[in-house]
């Protein structure tokens, strides 16, 4: 018997499609992604994930934040990099996210609902992968 | 409360000196002017990879892509777009404008010049969550190949799609699958060489930390095309990260049935194993990977017979890099008449590059074969960093050559690279600029080639050496005009006569440097002159008297220490000892030093 049939991983596929264009629908969570590839970490992203960990708290942010990590974003001349996902607010691409401006990205961002200035990059290129 | 828009003014250097700072002012006063200044945040970002189109504006969450924009302009995007709603149509990047370009993906309009396929997940995915993965498209090539194809016309698809071997020499990844398929024999296996070893490359980690379920899946399809039930990858144990996450995804691969025993209920059964190499670069060349993997010293060993006759433990092997495997899981899910769409005629589909050495932007970047290198350096890299002048780009690592700025609107394809004397390599493209000296580059492979060569045959053996000797004697003042002529003759007998490509590539970097640079080797010999200053023999320091002020800065500086004089008299470099460190020059804040 195989432990998951061609149904199954159909129906999981789909379930976990659904959720993501739900996150992205509704809005009401919050995203925090860090590139942490070999790159992303040697450049310090360990560190951005912990201060990034610590401002949500600070700022009393509360349970609808997700914070997680991705591979390189390709961007490597200003690791660490940080990609923001917010209701209301268009996703971000920050980068040179060391643990100091950390900080500033989620007061900014998150509680003054404005795009941190000169730290702001454009994603490479458009998703092959349908929504 | 969040902005109804923001504008983003790209804020690189390449748009700065097309005075997007002014741009950036005028919007600014434009906003405050128009009473709106409350509706848009207006910021400053980094480059967009775009340069050629600058200054550029892009106003979100519209997502308008605004080129060559004035700062007259910005009256009318705040009147429109931020007082109106409405897009400045005339500003708008128009798809039209990129006719020249190789990308013939009709359905869709972008204007980045990076297309990521390969590095589709890279950077979107969390790599340890496999549910984010089959979210994505994920494990649908796999669903085809199982329940919708048959080997041969798997075979086939590969066939339409036109891709060839990403590691290097270009070979179509079909013709490897259907002579291993065809190949006599019950047990088969499914090799990924994942021992990436260049100086400056990093695709392939990069790809597998960021995306190692693409990998994994590509190899399963391998699998059940061929006939194999098992696979390896073979990794270098530098890369402790890639390791991980490969293994954290082997293991949800298996719990989700993905892996192993009657796969999805098709009935077909492989499994996955990793192997670590120990970082010889020898071990990259696919026989000796496969000595390695069994267990014995990794030298490669004489071809035929090809892997797919009699690869790893005598079986019929398919031995593909990361990259070639990772295309398979995009041609097998979006289908092989989407992929021949990109690329060019006899190269389809994308390229991975390490962007490194003396670039503004350097990064991991993915593009349509086709686009040329000065798209790459210029646009999507931003430049030469520091304002220098572009020397060349040494592509393929040390079996590379180097391409020089005549070359730069060539457009990359497997063949284009060879003709100019490099090659496609596995994607390393390191860039130099007037401070890097030729023979110093050729001196510096060649001792790498030196060093990992495995000794197995003559030519790479003595004839890596031999070079090696000549290049060092050059780079210090003491070669000769004949040296030059043993260098090509050595080379083009390594090129011949070696059994593997590590030595029937070793000589590249210097021969091509050769060809374009012959000046500058004739400079160090004739003239004991290095115009970069990097061959250290070669310059000497001194200081000028008339500037000196005699501050002893330099004398403090000196590690030797060889600089002598008295408080507030010119100092003197005692030349039999110095040791031409370059410290002296650094620290002169007057221009005392001088660098010959």
């Amino acid at each position: 018997m195989a432990k998951m049939t061609l149904e199954q991983l159909r129906k999981l596929r789909e379930e976990k499609r659904q959720e993501l264009s739900r996150r992205e629908v509704e809005g009401k969570e919050i995203q925090l992604i860090v590139g942490m590839g070999t790159c992303g970490i040697a450049a310090g992203a360990k560190q951005t994930f912990d201060a990034i960990v610590d401002a949500v708290k600070e700022f009393g942010l509360g349970e609808e934040i997700v914070i997680r990590q991705t591979g390189c974003m390709g961007l490597c001349y200003v690791e660490p990099t940080v990609e923001v996902v917010a209701p209301g607010m268009p996703a971000v691409i920050y980068g040179k996210m060391t643990s100091d401006t950390a900080r500033d990205l989620v007061r900014k961002h998150l509680v003054e609902h404005k795009l941190l200035d000169s730290h702001i990059y454009d994603r490479p290129a458009v998703d092959i992968i349908k929504k | 409360m969040a902005y109804k828009n923001y504008i983003l003014v790209c804020g690189g250097t390449g748009c700065e000196s097309s005075k997007s700072d002014e741009l950036f002012k005028a919007l600014h006063q434009q906003a405050e002017a128009q009473g709106v200044k409350n509706d848009v945040q207006i910021v400053k970002t980094g480059c967009f990879g775009f340069c050629e189109k600058g200054p550029i504006v892009k106003v979100l969450p519209q997502e308008s892509f605004y080129v060559e924009v004035k700062p007259e302009d910005a009256k009318e995007i705040v009147a429109e777009q931020v007082v109106k709603g409405r897009e400045v149509k005339r500003l708008l990047y128009r798809k039209g404008e990129k006719a020249d370009s190789n990308v013939k993906i009709e359905d869709i309009e972008f204007y980045q010049k990076q297309f990521r396929v390969v590095l589709r997940n890279c950077g979107v995915i969390n790599p340890e969550n496999i549910d984010e993965y089959i979210a994505r498209e994920g494990y649908t090539g796999l669903e085809r190949a199982l329940f919708k194809m048959k080997p041969d016309d798997i075979v086939n698809e590969l066939k339409v799609s036109g891709l060839r071997g990403r590691g290097g020499a270009g070979f179509p990844t079909w013709l490897k699958w259907d002579l291993t398929k065809k190949a006599p024999g019950d047990v088969k296996y499914v090799v990924c060489n994942a021992d990436e070893g260049d100086p400056g490359a990093y695709m392939n980690r990069s790809t597998i930390e960021g995306d190692p379920h693409s990998l994994i899946e590509a190899m399963i399809i391998c699998g059940y095309t061929i006939g194999a039930r098992q696979g390896y990858i073979y990794i270098r144990a530098e890369y402790p990260l890639a390791i991980e996450r490969l293994k954290i995804a082997i293991r949800q691969a298996k719990e989700y049935g993905l892996l192993g025993t009657n796969i999805l209920g098709s009935g077909f059964d492989f499994d996955l194993e990793i192997r670590l190499g120990a970082g010889a670069f020898v071990c990259g060349e696919e026989t000796a990977l496969l000595r390695s993997l069994e267990g014995n010293r990794g030298m490669p060993v004489p071809k035929p017979p090809f892997p797919a006759i009699s690869g790893l433990w005598k079986k019929p092997t398919v031995i593909n890099n990361v990259e070639t495997y990772v295309n398979i899981s995009v041609i097998m899910s979006k289908g092989a008449q989407w992929y021949a769409k990109i690329g060019t005629e006899k190269s389809r589909g994308t390229k991975t590059f390490a962007l490194t050495g003396k670039i503004q932007n350097s990064g991991l970047v993915e593009v349509p074969m086709g686009t040329t290198l000065r798209e790459i350096i210029f646009d999507i890299g931003g430049g030469i960093r520091g304002g220098k002048k572009f020397k060349g780009v040494q592509t393929g690592g040390p079996s590379g050559g180097i391409i020089t700025a005549e070359s730069l609107d060539q457009p990359i394809s497997y063949e284009s690279l060879t003709a100019l004397g490099s090659m496609m390599g596995s994607g390393g493209m390191i860039i130099m600029d007037e401070d890097d000296c030729v023979v110093d580059i050729a001196k510096f492979y060649m001792a790498f080639c030196v060093d990992e060569s495995c000794g197995k045959c003559a030519p790479c053996r003595i004839g890596t050496n031999q070079m090696h000797a000549i290049l060092d004697k050059i780079s210090k003042g003491q070669g000769t005009e004949d040296d030059l002529a043993k260098l090509e003759k050595i080379g083009k007998a390594m090129t011949k006569a070696s059994l593997c490509m590590l030595g029937g590539s070793a000589a590249n970097p210097t021969l091509s440097t050769l060809r374009h640079f012959r000046e500058e080797y004739l400079e160090h010999i004739r003239d004991h002159k290095c115009r970069a200053g990097k061959c250290k023999d070669l310059v000497v320091y001194e200081i000028d008297a008339a500037k000196c002020i005699g501050c002893g800065l330099c004398a403090r500086k000196c590690p030797v220490p060889c600089i002598a004089g008295e408080k507030k008299q010119p100092h003197v470099i005692d030349q039999a000892r110095c040791i031409k460190c370059g410290e002296c020059y650094k620290a002169c804040k007057f221009g005392a030093v001088i660098k010959k």
